[in-house]
């Protein structure tokens, strides 16, 4: 049985009309910040005068995603303590980010990633493989986001199979969802540039948080604040027992009389361990956050703001997963989505209907809902913000027009892009329906991993490296992810893979590429380098004092 | 102290070379040695741990499955110290560069792009 079945007309309709709220104020945010946004630091960066508070808030909404809040939410309340596995990756990534990448990056780099990979290189080619390697990671990461929002909006609406609401059946309210998620991104990212979608991502984490803050407290009050209780709980309506609290139920499981699988299914656990803890500090849209405040030390700041709010987060999602496993069950989860995306607004609902009857029950629905929606929102937004910005700065400026471009010219080229990325991800989406949401996003941190990290760290620390590195060790790194993808149970030959099972063209026996694709990755760049005689010792001590003193480092912008 | 002066208008430009000059300075080497003697045993460090609790929650569940009061188990109490092991390593990070990092790189900084004995 299923809850948000039971759901009344008044609460989609309460569910509607704080979404649209939610809305207009974005939008009246994106309006305003459009009147202060004049050339391209503007846009690409918010003028470089965030505080470390506000750009670490940005962070935190930037990072905190419909996979983060809904996925992790679901696997703790369908698998138990797996989804922890997850959060507990995705947070120890942000040391990665903190200690190696976030302050060197501020004071070498411009508006994107690419400024710091082609610091010392040839701009061309190195340019073009960021572009690539950017376009590519933001672009499944987006997907994700979107696929997840279309779901959504038809499941929170209450919309089922057979069911109609305003008209529209589940697939309608899907792609009407996706188009909407789409729409709203580039008016975002278009009109307010990086400071209007920096503004309503502070906005919108603060509602995540306060909603997942707010719920997490109903939670608790109903144990009395006891953990025990509340785990105790989860355990025995899973119906698993002890099993339920401890790691094991859907990564690394071993499977009976099956030694080989047993193997290949806890290094496939290893390996999704490793692409979550590498692949924060490769993703674009987080990179291009540091430079949105004056200076490395303000970088450091928000980073720590960002681990913070993210890392409370992740505590509350603890709570509400394994909430929603004790007091919504398994059972009622999957009847509404098998892949328990919505166990945390079906808790919302049932936690509120024992607080204070259905209307409570409505009033938390349409709040966790809205939550939900500013999750997908913001990370949407910040992830077309960085592939405009590496379109029209890398592609366009530096490749094309070999870098004679104006700033308006830049600006300009920026906001096309953005509506073309964001009209291309609104037909993919629509048609990338069937994928799944958290695979998309394990493969996105995985490309992340083996193609940009590896190549950063070596420009920022290795005198050596080259051209012929940065481009092999981004390609290799790239490629090895997809490709090895392409070759596993996830895309064919499995009941539930991407083909089916009727196609089988799988030899990589593991899902996530990680553990394979990032030493590759780096193996390529080191390869790459060493097969160059190029060499520019002057320009890595240029680099090198630049990013540790933040001498000739981009400054904020004064209007 | 900041690390990026802002007198009045932005600082006078410094040019790439004599960046690069800076590079072979005592001062900057010990700068970089501050750094990098915090980072790499910190990196190091924690990739271990994260990498420790991995491996345990895949081949040692009967030891993440042991349970320590009530239901609260070792696999529980193992990913929170992650969560606290990482808010111990920003804070530490965080308050090593403000000692040892900070005043030291503005006080480069600022020789760039001031010139020397024009100290603030």
């Amino acid at each position: 049985m299923s809850i948000l079945a039971q759901q009344t007309e008044t609460g989609r309709t309460l569910t509607l009309v704080l979404f649209l709220l939610m809305v207009v104020a974005t939008v009246v945010i994106t309006i305003w910040a459009r009147n202060h946004t004049r050339d391209a630091t503007d846009f690409h960066s918010g003028g470089r005068g965030f505080k470390s508070w506000q750009n670490g808030f940005a962070i935190a909404s930037d990072y905190m995603s419909a996979a983060s809040f809904l996925g992790i939410a679901g696997i703790l309340a369908l698998s138990g303590y797996d989804g922890f596995l997850y959060s507990i990756g995705f947070l120890v990534a942000w040391l990665v980010a903190l200690l190696l990448v976030a302050e060197l990056l501020r004071n070498s780099g411009r508006f994107t990633m690419a400024d710091v990979l082609s610091f010392r290189m040839r701009q061309r080619p190195v340019r073009t493989a960021a572009a690539v390697s950017t376009m590519t990671v933001s672009i499944f990461y987006l997907l994700a986001q979107m696929v997840g929002a279309g779901a959504l909006i038809a499941l929170l609406l209450g919309i089922r199979e057979g069911e109609t609401f305003l008209g529209m059946n589940a697939e309608v309210a899907s792609n009407v969802g996706i188009v909407f998620v789409g729409l709203l991104m580039i008016v975002y990212v278009a009109l307010g540039g990086m400071k209007g979608t920096t503004w309503v991502q502070i906005f919108q984490a603060i509602v995540l948080l306060g909603g997942a803050a707010l719920l997490a407290l109903l939670v608790l009050t109903e144990y009395g604040f006891n953990i025990s209780n509340l785990l105790g709980d989860a355990a025995e309506a899973s119906g698993i027992g002890a099993g339920f609290l401890e790691p094991g139920q859907r990564y690394g499981v071993e499977v009976p009389g099956d030694p080989t699988q047993t193997m290949w299914n806890k290094l496939d656990l290893i390996s999704l361990g490793l692409a979550l803890v590498l692949g924060t500090a490769g993703l674009p849209h987080i990179l291009i956050r540091f430079y949105t405040v004056p200076d490395s030390r303000s970088a450091r700041k928000s980073v720590n703001w960002g681990i913070g709010l993210i890392g409370s987060f992740y505590l509350l999602t603890l709570v509400l997963g394994f909430g929603a496993a004790a007091i919504v069950g398994a059972e009622a989860i999957t009847a509404q989505n098998p892949a328990g995306n919505t166990a945390a607004p079906q808790l919302a609902q049932a936690v509120g209907d024992n607080v204070g009857g259905s209307t409570v029950g409505a009033v938390m629905l349409a709040i966790i809902a809205s939550a939900a929606f500013a999750a997908i929102l913001s990370t949407v937004a910040g992830l077309v913000i960085a592939s405009s910005s590496s379109l029209a700065h890398d592609l366009y400026n530096s490749v094309i027009r070999r870098g004679a471009a104006t700033d308006r010219e830049e600006v300009v080229v920026a906001k096309l892009a953005a509506i073309g990325v964001g009209v291309v991800s609104i037909v993919l989406a629509i048609y990338a329906q069937s994928l799944n949401v958290a695979f998309l996003v394990a493969l996105a941190f995985a490309m992340a991993a083996s193609a940009n990290l590896p190549t950063l760290l070596l420009s920022l620390f290795w005198k050596r490296f080259n051209t012929a590195g940065a481009v092999a060790g981004i390609y290799g790194g790239l490629i090895a992810a997809v490709g090895l993808v392409i070759f596993s149970p996830v895309f064919s030959g499995a009941p539930n893979s991407l083909l089916g099972e009727g196609v089988d063209i799988a030899w990589f026996p593991m899902s996530n590429p990680g553990l394979v694709s990032i030493p590759l990755g780096l193996i390529c760049a080191v390869v790459g380098t060493l097969m160059s005689s190029e060499s520019k010792p002057e320009r890595f001590a240029t680099l090198q004092v630049r990013a540790l003193t933040g001498a000739g480092s981009e400054r904020a912008v004064k209007h | 102290m900041a690390t990026t002066p802002m007198r009045d208008g932005p600082p006078p430009a410094v040019t790439d070379e004599e960046l690069a000059a800076m590079h072979d300075d005592p001062r900057f080497i010990d700068l970089k040695r501050r750094l990098f003697r915090f980072i790499v045993p910190a990196t190091i460090g924690f990739l271990a741990w994260y990498l420790l609790y991995v491996i345990l929650s895949g081949y040692a569940r009967d030891f993440m499955g042991t349970v320590l009061f009530g239901n609260i188990n070792v696999a529980l109490v193992f990913g929170l110290l992650q969560f606290v092991s990482t808010f111990g390593i920003a804070w530490a990070y965080s308050r090593h560069t403000a000692r040892e990092f900070d005043p030291r790189a503005a006080e480069l900084h600022d020789e760039l792009h001031y010139g020397e004995g024009e100290k603030r």
